[in-house]
């Protein structure tokens, strides 16, 4: 089971209405290699991963990614919070606020919702990590995708964070490939 | 006393520790020096937590924080 514990894993103040970032960020909000991927990926492969090492490493880093996609959702909503309408009609999101308001919905910066065809279980644990090693990658690259599109300090230190964090996370599945390999 | 701010810090400095040495030591559980890292800086953990608390009501729900439950739905949401 899960507990909850009432603060963010890295703090988030973001004081500047920046309803374009918001945009920007859906994608580890709901997009393909989100956080919300990331959890539901590691969280899923976790039960048939044949070696307790490897079980541990899908929990643990499934369980921080579920911090991290709290993190980017307190970051959207306060990119949103106090944006006027016009702004957020100027940055495209005439159709997000159509849909969904000011709230923090899982969906990419196009606007495709989530969905679980975006990670895969193939119940093969060296396919499987091999696709969270990818994942790890990925989700580095939008991050440094993601700070070349601001230079606002509020934004960019927890998306250091998050790029840093993506970085920990490949070195240990890296670490558990070799694990599955010499079994 | 520190502010709740500076206590919540402390407190994500001591977490960024555990999670990272937690991590660790989920593909190297044989690591005898990082085992006692993470046991001193789970104990650090606990104390701070537990500063905070007393301070500034429960961070954790379902019974896992010593205090009522009523204030900690009072406290702000960390998104605000
Ligand atoms: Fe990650």
């Amino acid at each position: 089971m899960w507990i909850y514990q009432k603060k963010l894993q890295y703090p988030v103040n973001i004081t500047c209405p920046n309803p374009r970032m918001a945009k920007a960020l859906m994608a580890q909000y709901g997009g393909p290699d989100s956080e919300l991927g990331a959890a539901m990926r590691y969280l899923t492969q976790r039960f048939s991963m044949p070696d307790n090492r490897v079980k541990a490493t899908c929990n643990d880093i499934g369980t921080e990614e579920l911090g991290h996609w709290e993190m980017i959702g307190a970051m959207i909503y306060q990119c949103l919070r106090d944006a006027p309408l016009k702004e957020m009609e100027a940055a495209g999101l005439a159709g997000y606020y159509t849909m969904h308001g000011k709230g923090v919905y899982p969906a990419d910066p196009n606007g495709v919702p989530f969905t679980a065809s975006y990670i895969q279980c193939t119940g093969d644990p060296i396919a499987d990590i091999t696709e969270d090693m990818a994942a790890e990658q990925k989700a580095r690259a939008t991050y440094e995708h993601l700070m070349t599109l601001t230079d606002d300090a509020s934004l960019l230190n927890p998306l250091r964070f998050l790029r840093e964090r993506e970085i920990v996370h490949f070195q240990r599945f890296g670490e558990c490939l070799e694990i599955l390999q010499n079994l | 006393m520190m502010t709740s701010t500076e206590l919540l810090r402390k407190i994500s400095e001591y977490q960024f520790v555990t999670v990272e040495l937690n991590l660790y030591l989920d593909t190297h559980p044989g690591d005898e020096l990082a085992r006692a890292d993470y046991y001193y800086y789970s104990a650090r953990l606990k104390e701070v937590m537990e500063l905070y608390e007393a301070a500034y009501g429960p961070l954790m729900n379902f019974g896992h924080s010593p205090t009522d439950a009523g204030s900690y739905v009072d406290s702000a949401w960390p998104w605000e």
